[in-house]
């Protein structure tokens, strides 16, 4: 299942051989960011170091790290939401400065509205002329994340992994050209997560978005993406940019998956075992599911 | 099934022993001037018969409605401008906490002072009561946004009176209806003592009326009890709001 795979250790190649790229959707350049904690300026907390990342068209890139390493404050610089100390990240060649319905953020803590239905929530950004369309659009989405028979249902009265169905299809009814996903899954039990995962893979498939996708889930990483950005503990660098060249829907029990999962171990510091065997810090790795305290 | 039928039984009985005890104890003592819950009864046919009992509830619930209307319609948009512009917040709150605790019925002196012996002084000191509850669960209500719902409504570009009306209201609404319920609670006790001193009519008036025009005591105590009745009733009123799906969400039970 697993044509090659291949892993650049030199983060800057990725940018060498596709800054000229035409089909570039997003490009992260030299970005830096600094929180500066109040009242002292010398007590200050260094997130990202020289980031550089150039996304193409219709990819799917996932971003790891261990847990405060700064891969959900690149999420949020990408989505508008944060404004880098240093460098910029285009969008379309264009500075990204402020939220924009062209690119939809989806939270992990869950955003959708519950004061409103599940019809309600999938409208509150579709742009149709009229009535119809609208509710064409609406059932479409729904249908689309299995949601058909909920649409007068309430959030409070729906499972967790169904709300975060809703915030997917919230999202895609916008029509946006970019989902940014902060750990989507982070909070579902593990069985939900997987299922999850598989049926983002799909709509994905059909829907072609370009999506940036945070987790500290390797093994979550891998059966998602096109190319695993792999960041370092804070303040935190690319360490690697790992290519997933497999066919989806992708076999977690295939072993050359496993040797991709312990090639990304390895640029963490971590062995098979995820046990550490450098200096390097492994925060908050999750580990897949037989392989350490974490696993389900 | 069992619970429900214990629900009705269980205060029933507490509501017999009551009136049971009550009775006995005005006859062992002797009273003459306290009313057994007979002449209560008795007392609220005669004010029935008269028409002064649904006038003088009109006349109350008039007054309420109208203060706490008016109080909903100033707290609830200067709350929410409150908890959304802190500069605002921070020059107007001093201000605030240091009229909240004064009582109602401190303000009944200049309230008939501005407003004469008129309805419209029991209105201006219920538009009081209820503007502070109001206008603070209002203000607390947006601070207490959960940031990500506002965060999405951005991502969706909704900025502006329509992030207002979208989100920061349908948002706020559950812990403004907790603070309409308590407003509610006060206004309601606070139009009897407005009427005790301000008005010709109303329940409050009804109870100092009879206790000053003849020792009528059957009549106060008649009073009492529709107070007790209406106030129930508004407060059910407002429970039934908070079973609505636009707020029950925000509302533990």
């Amino acid at each position: 299942m697993l044509a090659t795979s291949r892993m650049m250790t030199e983060p800057s190649f990725s940018l060498a051989v596709s800054r000229d790229q035409p089909g570039s959707k997003i490009a992260v350049r030299g970005l830096w960011m600094t929180f500066q904690r109040k009242g002292n300026p010398a007590d200050a907390v260094h997130v990202l170091e020289d980031i550089n990342l150039e996304v193409r068209d219709g990819e799917f890139v996932c971003l790891v790290g261990p847990s405060g390493c700064g891969k959900s404050t690149l999420l949020n610089i990408a989505g508008g939401f944060l404004a880098a100390t240093e460098g910029e990240i285009l969008i379309d060649g264009e500075p990204v400065l402020a939220p924009d319905p062209k690119r939809i953020f989806i939270f992990q803590e869950n955003a959708v509205f519950p004061w409103l239905t599940v019809e309600e929530n999938v409208g509150f950004g579709v742009k149709r002329a009229t009535a119809a369309e609208r509710r064409d659009s609406i059932e479409h989405y729904i249908e689309m994340v299995g949601l058909t028979g909920f649409g007068r249902a309430y959030p409070q009265e729906l499972s967790g992994g169904m709300r975060q169905r809703v915030e997917i299809a919230r999202a895609l009814a916008a029509e946006p050209d970019v989902l940014f996903m902060d750990e989507p899954f982070g909070a579902l039990d593990y069985l939900t997560r997987l299922r999850l995962r598989h049926e983002l893979i799909q709509i994905w498939q059909r829907e072609k978005r370009t999506v940036l996708f945070v987790t500290h889930d390797v093994e979550e990483a891998i059966q998602l993406a096109d190319r695993v950005v792999v960041m370092g503990k804070r303040p935190s660098r690319i360490r690697a940019i790992v290519p997933v060249d497999a066919e989806r829907p992708r076999d977690v029990d295939d072993p050359l998956y496993r040797l991709l999962r312990d090639e990304i171990f390895g640029v963490m510091g971590l062995d098979s075992q995820g046990q550490r065997v450098s200096g390097e810090s492994t925060g908050g790795v999750q580990l897949p599911p037989g392989l350490g305290p974490n696993s389900v | 099934m069992k619970d429900r039928a214990q629900s009705i039984a269980l205060p029933l009985l507490v509501a017999v022993v009551f009136v049971t005890g009550w009775h006995f104890a005005v006859k062992l003592t002797g009273s003459d001037i306290f009313p057994t819950p007979g002449m209560v009864v008795a007392g609220l046919v005669e004010l029935a018969q008269k028409g002064v009992l649904v006038k003088y509830i009109v006349a109350s619930l008039f007054r309420v409605a109208s203060g706490f209307l008016l109080a909903v319609l100033v707290g609830i948009p200067f709350g929410l401008f409150l908890g959304w512009f802190a500069p605002a917040m921070r020059a107007f709150n001093p201000a605030i906490q240091v009229l909240r605790p004064i009582s109602p019925i401190a303000w009944i002196p200049v309230a008939i002072l501005w407003f004469g012996v008129s309805d419209l002084a029991p209105i201006f000191l219920i538009f009081l009561a209820s503007l502070f509850p109001i206008t603070t669960a209002a203000m607390a209500a947006v601070q207490n946004i959960q940031l990500v719902y506002i965060r999405a409504a951005r991502n969706f570009g909704i900025r502006g009176l329509e992030l207002f009306k979208k989100v920061v209201f349908p948002a706020a609404l559950p812990q403004i209806l907790t603070g309409l319920r308590l407003a509610l609670g006060i206004a309601w006790l606070v139009v009897v003592a407005a009427e005790m001193i301000a008005v010709n009519s109303g329940l409050g008036y009804l109870i100092i009326d009879a206790r000053n025009a003849g020792k009528r005591y059957d009549l106060v105590v008649a009073g009492m009890v529709m107070i007790g009745l209406i106030g129930l009733g508004l407060d059910l009123l407002v429970r039934q709001m908070e079973k609505l799906d636009q707020v029950r969400w925000g509302l533990s039970r």
